[in-house]
């Protein structure tokens, strides 16, 4: 007569443990902001030629300072601010002409912060979306991400995301 | 039922299940193992800005990444204190990214490569200077999908 320990059981304890690590260890979801770079060229894009009414150039310096249209401005007033020279609802001489003519021009120190910077580029996104799904609510009484693909590509085509970025100047200390 | 009865009479030896809970071990270990390697190999400190307007990658198998920031205190007597670029698990010179990429993208079946994205995991303090040059080189490599990762900023 043996008398073991039934060590049937073990197994299903180890497989317990091996779920538990397969869920918990999910490699690090990664977010963040989507962007295309402009394909390189040895000349830098020239906006001088364009409309002074339809750039809406953003500098940001060295102390983490915006510049917008040659006046300073605090980061919290941006978004509303691209929306207004965006949209232009009142059909002001100096904003944009049409959503889809507005550039934004931006343009930084290399001793501007990162976090700054990326800050000022989530606000200008952020501006684009709610201009879009504004429309979109206004045309198809739903949330910009609830319409089909073609509809999502009309509302793109009219507030399309016209990002310039100059090379960067280097007047800061780089860290 | 007299044949039944026989049968239990003989009692054959069961199939041992002894050595299945270290089969599961084995597996168990091979997963804590590979897990946790891959995230101690950060060189570099990283802790990437708040942002709102956040996209989700959805392809792991075409991304990759770019890390820069301090390097971490146990690098920073070989290294100093300056942002350096991470990739792979190294440090490497700007200079030696479109190599980085171009390995990445001959892992890649040649339907996809089109959608292949670079993220950019840098330090909320880090300065523009280094991610211009990043950002210069990705553009001579051919690379322009990039993504800026970024936390969700809590409401």
């Amino acid at each position: 007569m043996k008398n073991e320990i039934n060590a049937g059981s073990m197994a299903d304890i180890a497989f317990l443990l091996l779920i538990f690590f397969l869920v918990t260890t999910t490699i690090l979801e990664d977010k963040g902001i989507l962007v295309r770079l402009p394909p390189w060229s040895e000349e830098e894009p020239d906006i001088a030629k364009l409309k002074e009414r339809n750039v809406y150039s953003i500098l940001v310096n060295a102390q983490n300072q915006l510049l917008v249209r040659g006046e300073p401005k605090d980061i919290k007033s941006l978004r509303e601010d691209t929306k207004m020279f965006i949209a232009n609802p009142q059909r002001r001489e100096d904003l944009s002409e049409a959503p889809n003519k507005a550039i934004v021009s931006l343009k930084n120190d290399r001793g501007t912060k990162y976090e700054t910077y990326l800050e000022v580029y989530n606000e200008v996104q952020a501006a684009y979306n709610e201009l879009r799904d504004e429309e979109a609510r206004r045309k198809h009484n739903k949330p910009y991400t609830n319409l089909t693909r073609e509809q999502r590509a009309a509302i793109r085509a009219k507030f399309p995301l016209i990002l310039s970025e100059a090379e960067p100047t280097s007047f800061g200390e780089e860290s | 039922m007299s044949k039944f009865q026989k049968k239990r009479g003989k009692s054959q030896p069961e199939v041992s299940t002894a050595s299945l809970p270290d089969i599961i071990f084995m597996l168990l270990f091979f997963f804590m193992v590979v897990t946790v390697l891959r995230d101690a190999e950060l060189k570099v400190q990283v802790n990437t800005p708040e942002a709102t307007e956040l996209t989700k990658l959805e392809k792991k198998s075409l991304v990759n990444y770019l890390y820069i920031g301090k390097p971490t205190p146990k690098w920073q007597e070989l290294y100093g204190t300056k942002p350096l670029l991470q990739l792979g698990d190294s440090f490497k010179k700007v200079r030696d990214i479109p190599l980085f990429i171009e390995q990445h993208r001959v892992q890649v079946p040649e339907i996809q490569r089109p959608g292949i994205t670079s993220s950019l995991r840098v330090d909320g303090d880090v300065t523009m200077g280094i991610i211009s040059d990043v950002k210069t080189e990705l553009r001579k490599a051919g690379q322009l999908k990039i993504n800026y990762s970024a936390k969700p900023r809590p409401e």
